[in-house]
């Protein structure tokens, strides 16, 4: 019987799109409730302080205030949920939504309710806080100094943790390699800057103690069970909605202080509680990524094959320990080997406290770290001994692989072939015409010079097998996704997942998954998701783990509906269940295959139930849970080709190639949109993204202004190409990509810099590489040269 | 309290508000329409706006009272009886959005480019796109999609 054409692997157009089109998407802050109230915080304008007194009474005064409070009006029933203690010895100060000791600027120290949105930032300005300033410290490296600030002075130390991991006799290779490189990174603060800013929404209903709470959140699911931690209110009575969210990058990867105050106000209050993030404050109150001193050492032989690997990385978590902060360095930590062998490897994570705004996951969350840390070594490697820098990436890869294999750096990978996506890569762009080039502008003189920057990426992703991330990564959490596939008697067909899209097209995928499974189209195929009392079951979207997690989930829910028909076939076609074949949402009998049954035509039997088989329920809608074996390993190769003015520093990127193998891809557009999406970030963050804190530990960069986010007219167009390597971790085949440009992209943009310069004298740029940091750089390698001009 | 009058859409609206009151609100929370978004408190972002006598404006650097008398498009306005613009089905063809919240604000901007220019070339669209930011497209389907729209309205009026 002939196969229709699946939708799986096709660009369907987006089921979601229309809405957002035409203004009818509900974000958070477009949601009312009647008798809603509005909550703005009140927070310390000192990076640390003693809060000596709060005087509430002028805040009461104004007009349309309704209630103000300070952090000593409040009982918690616990923290905000921290959910990653890598560590058996790791501090944890516990952290709750508002306090009396201040510990970044922008720490919450009193709520005030209002009327409307004007009247309870009137208030706010009329809390009257009495602070005792306290010394502070925002660099790592300064904090661990001797006589440091202390941020937790119930800690005699600013270190958290540290996460130690080696394999091989690290010491010994590195003592007999007769190469030994050691670099050093600073990899700077980001702010992610989703565009939608966070909002919060609680509607309580005290007849029965049930509250609902709207949140512009990754992580409905967490959400629910941190909220319980924190308030004591049963996660049975509560149900966690995230509507439409507009952009997370991690920093919706959170429990955040103004959830847990929302509900409570809402609690004390009996009324609902509306609040919405303005950009000022998600600047200094929404989670920052990054920013690490990292020290990379590589130990080679004299041709520039690696042997071994030796890494330090001091984390900054900002001022206390947020939902999974201690863990995202250590995400990265299997990396910082990239794609290539060798014989040792060992790896250092300190986690260290200052003041500062807490920094936790965004888009890639130590990943990207890793990825910038290794591929830069492996440039600074490759000018050491002499080798071209695709020459030395080929010498050093893993050979191609189909069966699990052990990296040096410790992950059990399912398969890779690192050199066909560095292969396909050159073939977008023509390498020895751009050396060319690069020569003749270099031997002219030339106030342009041509750079041509790579990155052989390897990352890993999907989130996570609950055995592995509970076992030794001591993750509080579990790594499964969950699924109902339910089929209406007409023939529509709902699917609830446990993921929570928020831009990557999600509901588009999945109902390509169930389409295919079901024989039925798209169109008829409605995703629900985001709502705790519709799908109670779940882990939520981040980390990649969306199609990799959640569509297994989808399929296998799938295929118990289908097993199901199958019985129900078989019974109304009088046959055994073995004398039938399904394909493409039919059954028909071996060798009579007009006798057939769709799956619509079941799910009616199913539903009026009249003649079911034997032990056969009534109904079609079946759920599945999915928990991987183990993670997934997307990698591939990314070519930046940038020019720099050496007059003024400024660099721009030209021309940008990346081909990305995420296993079977259900649905290009979207693979290539994020991709695209992913690399335009990653570029931002290599030459103009940085959060500068001043002495005072004041965010210098706290708005859309001075913070460089980047506009069309900065940004190249991206070519991208696939490669395919299906996983074996799924049985669709399926890796993650969300996550894959942020990780490639800053060191192929960073390596084009350097290498457009390194004829000069240049070996290395921090980030991000501003026209400023560019500039100094040539100015001071030409006067190490001695030369002048 | 200030009483403003503005033809929203093309039908007239009135109400009276708190004289602080900025225009983005006013059309978001006075008259509930919700589809124009606020994504900064800077001006800088561009996801609110709309088109005030024909042309873009940032609407959060407005205040309502400014808009008295003026004529306002919003992104609630761009689809014709449920046929979507040809800017929107553009978008939509060439997988010109992601999250959706930058979304109102660029058609609108790209509405008012277009109004301006009906053929403009990448680098004017990527110009004249300058002050509304996308955190998820890389700007590339964006940029696409609207010198797509571009191609298909001169193709309808030819």
């Amino acid at each position: 019987m002939a196969t229709a054409e699946k939708f799986v692997g096709r660009s369907v157009l987006r089921k979601e799109d229309p809405e957002f089109l035409t203004g009818r998407a509900r974000y958070t802050d477009d949601l009312s409730v009647p008798g809603m109230l509005w909550m703005a915080v009140v927070r310390s304008p000192y990076a640390h302080a003693r809060v000596k007194g709060v005087d509430l009474s002028r805040a009461m005064a104004t007009e349309g205030v309704v209630a103000a409070y300070s952090a000593s009006d409040f009982e918690w029933a616990g923290p905000l949920l921290m959910a990653w203690p890598v560590t058996d010895d790791i501090k944890n100060p516990p952290h709750y939504p508002l306090t009396a000791t201040p510990r970044y600027a922008g720490d919450g120290v009193a709520v005030v309710v209002a009327q409307t949105r004007g009247a309870a930032e009137d208030g706010a300005e009329n809390v009257l806080v009495d602070y005792e300033p306290l010394p502070t410290v925002t660099d790592v490296e300064a904090a661990l100094a001797d006589g440091a600030p202390i941020v937790h002075d119930d800690l005699d130390t600013n270190r958290s943790y540290t996460w130690a991991n080696t394999i091989g006799d690290v010491d010994k290779v590195f003592a007999e390699a007769p190469v030994v490189i050691k670099e050093r990174y600073r990899v700077q603060r980001q702010v992610p800057n989703a565009m939608e800013p966070r909002a919060i929404v609680v509607e309580p209903n005290m007849a029965s103690g049930h509250y609902t709470m709207w949140s512009s959140t990754q992580i409905p699911h967490v959400l629910r069970t941190a909220m319980a931690i924190a308030t004591g209110i049963p996660e049975s009575k509560l149900r966690i909605v995230a509507p439409r969210v507009g952009g997370g990058f991690g920093s919706k990867l959170q429990v955040y202080p103004e959830e847990a105050l929302a509900l409570e106000v809402a609690r004390k209050l009996r009324r609902p509680i509306k609040w919405t993030e303005t950009r000022s404050e998600n600047f200094v109150a929404t989670h920052h990524g990054r920013d690490q001193v990292q020290e990379i050492e590589l130990a080679a032989d004299e041709d520039g094959k690696i042997r071994g690997y030796r890494t330090k990385i001091l984390a900054n978590m900002g001022a206390y320990l947020r939902i999974i902060a201690p863990g995202t360095p250590v995400l990265g930590a299997f990396l910082y080997c990239g794609a290539y062998e060798g014989e040792a490897y060992h790896i250092e994570i300190t986690g260290v406290f200052t003041n500062t705004t807490p920094v936790d996951a965004y888009r890639g969350a130590g990943r990207p770290e890793a990825t910038q840390a290794i591929e830069r070594a492996v440039d600074a490697l490759a000018r050491r001994v002499g080798k071209d820098v695709v020459e030395i990436r080929r010498m050093n890869f893993m050979p191609p692989f189909t069966e699990a294999t052990q990296s040096i750096g410790g992950l059990m990978i399912d398969s890779g072939n690192y050199p066909a996506t560095l292969d396909a890569a050159l073939e977008l762009l023509d390498y020895d015409q751009l050396r060319k080039e690069q020569q003749a502008r270099r031997d002219a003189g030339d106030r342009k010079q041509l750079g041509i920057g790579f990155s052989t990426y390897l990352e890993n992703c999907g989130w996570g097998p609950s055995r592995v991330i509970g076992g030794v990564l001591k993750y509080a959490g579990g790594g499964w996704e969950a699924s109902t596939v339910r089929c209406h008697p007409t023939g529509k067909v709902v699917v609830i997942t446990g993921a929570t899209p928020h831009g990557q097209g999600g509901e588009t995928a999945y109902a390509q998954v169930a389409a295919d499974e079901l024989g039925i189209a798209v169109e008829d195929v409605e995703v629900l998701f985001g709502d705790t009392d519709i799908a109670p079951s779940g882990w939520d979207t981040y980390g990649s783990r969306g199609a990799a997690v959640g569509s297994p989930a989808i399929s296998m829910a799938a295929k118990k509906v289908v097993a199901k028909a199958r019985k129900i076939a078989a019974h109304e076609l009088e046959v055994s269940e073995e004398d039938l074949e399904y394909a493409d949402g039919t059954f028909s009998v071996k060798g009579a295959p007009d006798q057939s049954r769709t799956i619509p035509a079941i799910a009616f039997s199913a539903w009026t139930s009249h003649d079911l088989p034997e032990g056969v329920e009534p109904g079609l809608e079946e759920s599945a849970f999915f928990d991987p074996q183990n993670l997934v390993f997307p990698f591939g190769a990314h070519i930046c080709v940038a020019e720099v003015d050496t007059e003024t520093g400024d660099a721009q990127v030209l021309k940008y190639v990346a081909v990305d193998d995420v296993g079977t891809v259900i649905n290009p557009m979207l693979v290539e949109g994020q991709v695209v999406g992913g690399v335009i970030q990653g570029i931002a963050e290599a030459l103009y993204e940085e959060a500068v804190y001043d002495d005072n530990a004041q965010l210098m960069t706290s708005t859309m202004t001075t913070y460089a986010i980047p506009a069309a007219t900065e940004m190249p167009s991206v070519v991208t190409g696939n490669h395919v390597t299906p996983s074996t971790t799924n049985d669709l085949g399926i890796k993650g990509v969300g996550e894959t440009g942020t990780i490639a992209a800053p060191p192929a943009v960073l390596n084009a810099v350097v290498d457009a310069v390194s004829h000069l004298g240049v070996t290395e740029i921090e980030r991000p590489a501003t026209p400023e940091r560019v500039w100094r750089a040539i100015r001071d390698a030409r006067g190490a040269q001695g030369g002048g001009a | 309290m200030t009483h403003v009058s503005v033809t929203v859409n093309g039908e007239s609206r009135e109400a009276d508000v708190e004289p602080r009151t900025l225009l983005v609100y006013f059309l978001r929370e006075t008259l509930g329409l919700t589809g124009t978004n606020v994504g900064c408190d800077t001006s800088t972002c561009g996801s609110c706006t709309v088109l005030l006598d024909g042309e873009s404006v940032k609407s959060c650097t407005l205040l309502a009272a400014q808009a008295d008398g003026r004529q306002v498009t919003t992104i609630e306005a761009m689809a014709s009886n449920g046929d979507l613009h040809p800017l929107q089905e553009a978008f939509r063809r060439n997988h010109g959005l992601q999250c959706g919240y930058c979304t109102p604000g660029m058609i609108m901007a790209a509405k008012s480019l277009l109004d301006e220019n009906p053929n403009p070339t990448e680098e004017q669209v990527r110009e004249g796109l300058e002050g509304n930011l996308c955190r998820c497209t890389g700007y590339q389907n964006i940029v696409k999609s609207i010198l797509d729209a571009a191609g298909s309205m001169s193709g309808a009026s030819a």
